[in-house]
């Protein structure tokens, strides 16, 4: 069971958006921008809420790769493993960043929430490839030694 | 020239095959080839649930249409020329069906559904076999048989969102929907929960939906087949009202036909040791539950009244509106009575001890494989549950395929007494508005006092949604309301709480039409439920056994009169209640 203030804060966010069907894409990604995560409780909250079944607010919360049910880091990083990320040398970037930071596909977060690793297929910047983003800041023309030098400093 | 007798303004010229014809405007290509007398092959296609030309395989070709359109979901218009059986149709259904056996778990021999898949039977008319499907990924999934009434097998799922739809739309539950994406999508309960976790209320009509073995029920033949065999067990069987009027659909007989007379042969001739009839229960039901609701009317009770017959219709009360759990009947469903009544009173007068008794009910019904597995449940004394097993008339059907009977050609034999008697109104219960045209026709009486010229309550009859009426019994006016299909339920008491509506009695089945189109009755193909209603065929077939009788008030029934007389004393007694009454628990939490 989580905290009252979650619900209280999803509450905020229904009436923000309107307790309607169509609301519940922009309900859930305003809950993922508070959290980093979508709570699987507040899911089935806002299900509730908005008048649709919880069968119906899973299937679409796990149609889009950007909802997540797990905590992520407070560094979300996405390489861009699209058609011209991958020719121009994403795959070493990806490898080093999984190094770097002991993560694998299977493992996306770092035990200590700072870092979440994910690769995308395509951020629509194939003229900067290859790309990555922090938390939606884009970094153009990477390679390996500068990713590693990313995390290094953002660790601090 | 085929076509449909419509008024003709409503008529449009299309051509099929060449052939000119004419069609209902607003029809889609499906339906005015169906008119036309072409059946057009559907997987995901069910009327009314679910229209979403999914599956590609009611491909047909229209002239002038680039691509190949799906004959489900596409209206006709006027001059449209339509062609359903050209080489690119048959090609494009053939490469569909290839996709479709690619990623299913082909177990043909021994699935539950073989000889009444849709996928199969289309395998076969298309010519396509398991070595012509394309190579490629296919997903390992774990077979959910988490609760008791059926399991769910994703590798023989094919997609088609039937058993989704028919739980949203028909049943307003929506508790199982895809998760996912592409290649991985899925269907499950939400939140990746077992079944036996959600809410699920145990209908089984996801399993009448299913075109091919991804969802079945739990085979709890073995049991019955064990019972039988063990020397020391007096097993009993109950038959619902429903299951004679759909189990000849087993032996190829026509929908709607009665066989009861052949059933009952079947199971003397499986080794039951006495072969009763649930419709007694509901006799016995009416009793209490008239009783019931004229207590509640005359002293101020918890009042509109619903009926309890249906688990299906109890689970979905006590999840979704627990609020109205105190209008439930108290009364245990027939089923569950029966149970009560064989382990008391026949077990003392047959002189068996009651531990050594058990038994089996056939039921058109899914949830009430769950029914027995309820709490208080009991009612002969602990230990000592109400019904053992529970098997649906498919279940049956395999029995006696296995035992080798020749079921269309077995003579006709009559229930066993005291427990086998019934009136019509107890056969009617098998039919949406059969419990309240039954309990009317008791309640009036026994209000009255004296005999009611008109017998039949027609307004209730019917396969619609929702019915309703107002019917005058002594002096005092009884609304009454009858639904089926739970969705239809969640309107209603939304309607209700929001003062929109006022009834003092309300019926309620969860599967459309009531019990003669359970979850557990046979499998119809989507060529025939698409095309003509199968409920109110197979509940002809109860409404003509009660035309044909006497004897058609439960309180006339000799063999209730005697249970009360001998046992029971009155209804609503201290003894009845111990015995044929239960309790309801608030299950929102979940």
């Amino acid at each position: 069971m989580l905290d009252k203030s979650y619900y209280d804060k999803t509450d905020e966010i229904i009436a923000e958006h309107g307790a309607r069907h169509a609301s519940l894409i922009p309900i859930i990604q305003d809950i993922q921008a508070q959290y980093r995560y979508l709570p699987l409780e507040l899911l089935s909250y806002v299900a509730k809420k908005i008048g649709i079944t919880e069968a119906k607010a899973y299937s679409v919360a796990t149609f889009y790769e950007n909802f997540s049910f797990e905590p992520k880091g407070k560094y979300v990083i996405k390489v861009c493993d699209g058609t011209a990320c991958h020719v121009r040398g994403s795959t070493p970037i990806l490898e080093r960043l999984y190094s770097e930071l002991g993560l694998s596909q299977e493992k996306k977060t770092t035990d200590d929430m700072m870092f979440t690793l994910e690769t995308v297929s395509c951020l629509g910047a194939c003229g900067l490839a290859p790309v990555m983003t922090v938390n939606d800041k884009v970094y153009p023309a990477m390679t390996p030694d500068a990713a590693a030098a990313l995390i290094r400093e953002l660790r601090g | 020239m085929i076509s449909k007798k419509v008024d003709t303004m409503d008529m449009i010229n299309i051509k099929i095959n060449g052939i000119p014809c004419q069609a209902p405007a607003g029809s889609t290509i499906l339906e005015a080839a169906h008119a036309s007398g072409i059946a057009i092959p559907t997987l995901c296609y069910l009327k009314e649930i679910n229209a979403i030309g999914a599956c590609r395989i009611c491909v047909v070709e229209v002239k002038g249409a680039k691509t190949l359109v799906p004959a489900c979901v596409h209206p006709i218009s006027e001059g449209m020329e339509i062609f359903t059986n050209t080489k690119r149709v048959h090609d494009a259904r053939r490469t569909n069906l290839k996709l479709i056996l690619s990623t299913h778990r082909q177990e043909c021999l021994s699935c539950d559904r073989n000889g009444h898949c849709e996928l199969q039977n289309l395998c076969y008319e298309y010519a396509v076999d398991s070595n012509m499907a394309f190579e490629g990924e296919k997903i390992q999934y774990e077979i959910d048989d988490s609760a008791v009434h059926m399991q769910r097998d994703n590798t023989k799922c094919i997609m088609c969102r039937r058993c989704t739809a028919v739980c949203n739309v028909a049943e307003g539950v929506g508790c199982i929907g895809v998760s996912g994406r592409g290649f991985t999508a899925k269907i499950g309960s939400s939140f990746g929960e077992k079944l036996a976790e959600s809410k699920c209320i145990h209908c089984g009509q996801c399993i009448i939906a299913c075109p091919t073995g991804a969802l079945s029920e739990k085979d709890d033949t073995s049991k019955v087949w064990e019972a039988i065999a063990d020397p020391d067990k007096y097993v009993i069987v109950q038959t619902a009202p429903s299951v004679r009027a759909g189990l000849g659909e087993e032996f190829l007989m026509d929908i709607g036909e009665n066989v009861e007379g052949k059933m009952v042969t079947a199971l003397r001739m499986l080794g039951f040791d006495a072969v009763f009839d649930t419709d007694w229960a509901a006799d016995l039901t009416i009793m209490e539950e008239a009783t019931e609701l004229l207590h509640r009317i005359q002293n101020g009770g918890t009042m509109p009244m619903f009926t309890s017959c249906c688990p299906g219709w109890i689970k979905f009360c006590e999840t979704f509106y627990p609020e109205f759990i105190p209008n439930l009947s108290t009364c245990k469903s027939p089923q569950s009575m029966f149970g009560a009544m064989a382990k008391s009173y026949y077990a003392k007068k047959m002189d068996i001890d009651p531990n050594n008794i058990v038994v089996v009910s056939v039921m058109p019904c899914t949830a009430k494989k769950f029914e027995i597995t309820r709490d208080d449940m009991s009612g002969a004394g602990e230990g000592l549950r109400d019904v053992d097993i529970s098997i649906t008339t498919r279940e049956l059907s395999k029995m006696i395929r296995r035992a080798g009977l020749l079921f269309n050609i077995l003579p006709e034999s009559e229930f066993d007494a005291p427990l086998g008697i019934a009136s019509g109104a107890g056969h009617i219960f098998g039919a949406s508005g059969g419990v309240m045209e039954a309990a009317l026709r008791t309640a009036a009486e026994v209000i009255t006092g004296k005999s009611l010229g008109a017998v039949e309550f027609k307004e209730v009859r019917g396969a619609h949604g929702i019915k309703e009426a107002t019917y005058d019994i002594g002096g005092t006016p009884v609304r009454v309301c009858v639904l089926s299909g739970a969705a239809n339920a969640r309107t209603l008491l939304e309607d209700i709480k929001a003062g929109k509506r006022q009834y003092d009695f309300i019926e309620v089945m969860a599967c459309p039409g009531g019990c003669v189109n359970g979850g557990g009755q046979p499998f119809q193909p989507s060529v025939v439920r698409n095309f003509s209603s199968v409920s109110s065929m197979r509940a002809e077939a109860l409404y003509g056994e009660d035309a044909s009788m006497e004897l058609r008030k439960s309180h006339e029934n000799p063999a209730i009169k005697q249970v009360y007389e001998e046992y029971l004393e009155a209804p609503g007694s201290d003894i009845a209640h111990h015995l044929l009454h239960t309790s309801y628990v608030d299950r929102s939490e979940k």
